[in-house]
């Protein structure tokens, strides 16, 4: 018997997109397209509907008892491909075999109704997963001293803060036992202690000689947990094998990718009525900058060009940075700006300033994404970076060498 | 130490290729899903309700009283020689079963949207389980009935055995119908309009407020293709006593059900492959 867990053969996976491949369609809109289509027997110009690839070609094969991270940018197709191997989805073309029970966590607390008790939704989340009853109630002790919500079983789950409501389903969630874990970003919710639990626990199931299959931004858990890498981008495989160099190429590739001038970026997403342009740092003159110094006054100056539009309302902006690892800081939402919304109009730039820049030295990079009316209108990730160079943060004349962490924070001292 | 190989679990995924695949040993295991499908949506039906599951008994209740008024009273619509009552809630019984049965599996699918996206199991647990649960109000409302029949005085006979296999075809008409009109409600979700309304349609459409005997002779045979004039018809005969339903208009509304399930159970399965990108 081999002792392959997963071989997947030229995966690929097609989606069409536009206005109507997101949207619910009517019965009206597709009638009227019909009607169309009659009269424009000849042209059939606007039925080409444009489709994307979210995987393309996608080939490996993963052994038993590994633990296989995948990483890639937003919109890479890693979710796709997790979709498509829990049988969610089906795909376009290619094969993929799985040798084992499957057990796929693509999000936490799937199936559970807020109205019902957490005893009650262990049950109907267990089945939901594939547990069969005798299997939860078995376990259900296990499951519930896991979660740590002993006290309120009996509760509605509407009723638990948000960690509760996260630990009680992640407890269900692990208890799963399958030979094959498929994993979607569920490290990115909860708190640090809520995250090493889920961290042990994928742990403790490859102890088991299981398969594990991930797919994580946090990188530090991918170079720390996985024994195999995967890299995807652009709905291809580009490259797979140890963590530690895969995580190093994708964080090189972010900073590459954010040298790129917005306007050459393909690789966004949003209905596109506004598309940024360009991107800068400016200081307190509003003169553009290579680099920025800990402590400055800068503005990011995002440029923009709204086709035949006048003015759009509503609108909203957020800045959001990221440091050296990929790992996210903060970001800057316009929405809490003086008026909550910006009104845009063209041939016009908007600002953000943020005053004495409490970044340590290094490159950090950001997303920036525009909503008119809570719509996407352009989301570009990386979209530029930030190097910020030593400089006189706290106005004592002394540079912030030697400063651990990502942040300056002012601080004042005395002895009273 | 030899160890005998484990029968290994093989899940072969690629795309449809035209003739659906199916496999019953994948149901079976998923039936416990089924149960706590139903399980759930009676547990959730009444929540945070004052009175709870009295609604159950209050829905054909006030129903009935109103059909009494108008159609017994005002409209003076015949009976059969029945009290009006009892004549109109044996009929409401099935009906409301169905109508429920009917409305709650057309939504089920888009209702569940989060799980069809985020996690795998035969899709078909969804309508078919929305479909089932209203048995529960059934049964609670037939408590109902029974002591109504007492206070009449008509004392249930051995018909009363038919009523299990006329609860299925309700149910399995439901379902059948919505094999087709659950996916249809994912790709438009006008369908989730149209269906209280066609569930009303098909009421006035039943002989749920008036005899049968009130529809013209040569037209009774047509009527009674609708699978429901022979369910209600058969539990008025189960219960009551009274003439029996035409059993071969029965048959065939029954193969007619049946093609409607064969086929329906194609489109669906067909449909189901692209739930998760549509929904």
């Amino acid at each position: 018997m081999s002792n392959i867990a997963i071989r997947v053969e030229n995966l690929s996976k097609q989606y069409k997109i536009g206005a109507r491949g997101l949207r619910y369609n009517s019965l009206r809109e597709q009638l009227m397209d019909n009607l169309k289509s009659i009269f424009h027997r000849n042209g059939s110009t606007d039925q080409a509907e444009s489709t994307i690839w979210a995987l393309r070609d996608v080939s490996f094969e993963v052994k038993k008892g590994e633990i296989v991270g995948i990483i890639g940018r937003n919109g890479a197709g890693k979710s796709t491909l997790l979709k498509i191997l829990s049988r969610i989805t089906k795909p376009t073309a290619g094969s993929a075999e799985i040798f084992g029970r499957v057990g796929s966590l693509l999000e936490v607390g799937t199936g559970f109704s807020r109205e019902l008790t957490g005893r009650e939704n262990i049950y109907l989340s267990g089945a939901i997963l594939g547990m069969k009853k005798a299997e939860i109630t078995r376990k259900f002790d296990e499951i519930v001293s896991f979660s740590e919500v002993e006290n309120f079983i009996d509760t509605s789950v509407k009723h638990f803060s948000s960690g509760m409501y996260l630990r009680l389903a992640f407890a269900v969630a692990a208890h799963l036992e399958p030979e094959i874990l498929l994993v979607d970003e569920v490290l990115a919710v909860g708190d640090a202690s809520f995250q090493k639990k889920c961290l042990g626990k994928m742990e403790e199931v490859h102890k088991g000689g299981r398969t594990v299959f991930f797919v994580s931004h946090n990188m530090a858990a991918i170079t720390s947990l996985c024994t195999l890498g995967f890299l995807i981008d652009g709905g291809r495989l580009v490259l797979s094998g140890s963590p530690h160099s895969l995580v190093e190429e994708y964080l090189s590739s972010v900073r590459n990718c954010a040298s790129i001038p917005v306007s050459e970026r393909k690789d966004r997403r949003g209905n596109g009525r506004i598309r940024f342009t360009n991107v800068s740092i400016l200081n307190n003159r509003l003169e553009a900058v290579e680099h920025a110094t800990s402590g400055q006054d800068i503005y990011i100056s995002l440029e923009y060009d709204m086709g035949n539009y006048r003015k759009l309302e509503n609108v909203i902006i957020q800045i959001s940075f990221a440091g050296v690892f990929g790992q996210p800081l903060f970001a800057c939402l316009s929405r809490v700006a003086k008026d909550g919304v910006l009104r845009l109009t063209p041939g016009a730039r908007i600002l953000c300033h943020i005053p004495r820049l409490p970044l340590l030295p290094g490159t950090y990079t950001f997303n920036i994404w525009c909503k008119v009316a809570e719509t996407m209108e352009d989301w570009v990730a990386d979209a530029g970076k930030l190097s910020v160079a030593e400089g006189d943060y706290f106005g004592t004349g002394k540079l912030t060498t030697n400063v651990v962490g990502d942040f300056l924070v002012i601080n004042e001292w005395s002895v009273q | 130490m030899e160890q005998t190989p484990e029968r290994v679990h093989r899940i072969l995924i690629q795309p449809s290729k035209g003739l659906f695949h199916f496999e019953v040993r994948e149901l079976w295991q998923y039936h416990e899903l089924l149960y706590f499908l139903i399980w759930r949506d009676v547990k959730l039906r009444y929540k945070q309700t004052m009175i709870g599951g009295a609604w159950a008994i209050l829905q054909p209740l006030m129903t009935m009283v109103i059909f009494s008024i108008i159609f017994g009273r005002l409209a003076k619509i015949p009976s059969d020689g029945l009290p009006y009552p009892v004549f109109a809630y044996t009929a409401l019984l099935p009906w409301m079963l169905f109508s429920q049965s009917l409305t709650r599996s057309g939504a089920s699918l888009v209702e569940n949207a989060n799980l069809i996206s985020k996690v795998y199991f035969p899709r078909l647990m969804i309508p078919l389980g929305a479909a089932a649960a209203p048995i529960v109000d059934f049964i609670v409302s037939f408590m109902i009935l029974l002591c109504l029949m007492a206070w009449y005085g008509i004392r249930p006979t051995l018909g009363i055995l038919a009523l299990p296999p006329l609860l299925f075809i309700t149910i399995m008409t439901a379902f059948s119908v919505n094999l087709w009109l659950s996916p249809l409600n994912v790709q438009y979700r006008d369908v989730g309009h149209a269906i209280p309304f066609l569930s009303q349609f098909w009421m006035y459409a039943s002989p749920v407020a008036y005899p049968l005997s009130l529809i013209p002779e040569k037209w009774q045979f047509l009527y009674s293709l609708n699978p429901m004039v022979g369910v209600i018809e058969g539990f008025r005969w189960a219960l009551l006593g009274k003439q029996s339903p035409n059993f071969i208009a029965m048959a065939i509304s029954i193969f007619a059900v049946l093609a409607l399930f064969l086929s329906g159970f194609i489109y669906f399965k067909k449909m189901e492959q692209s739930f998760a990108d549509v929904i």
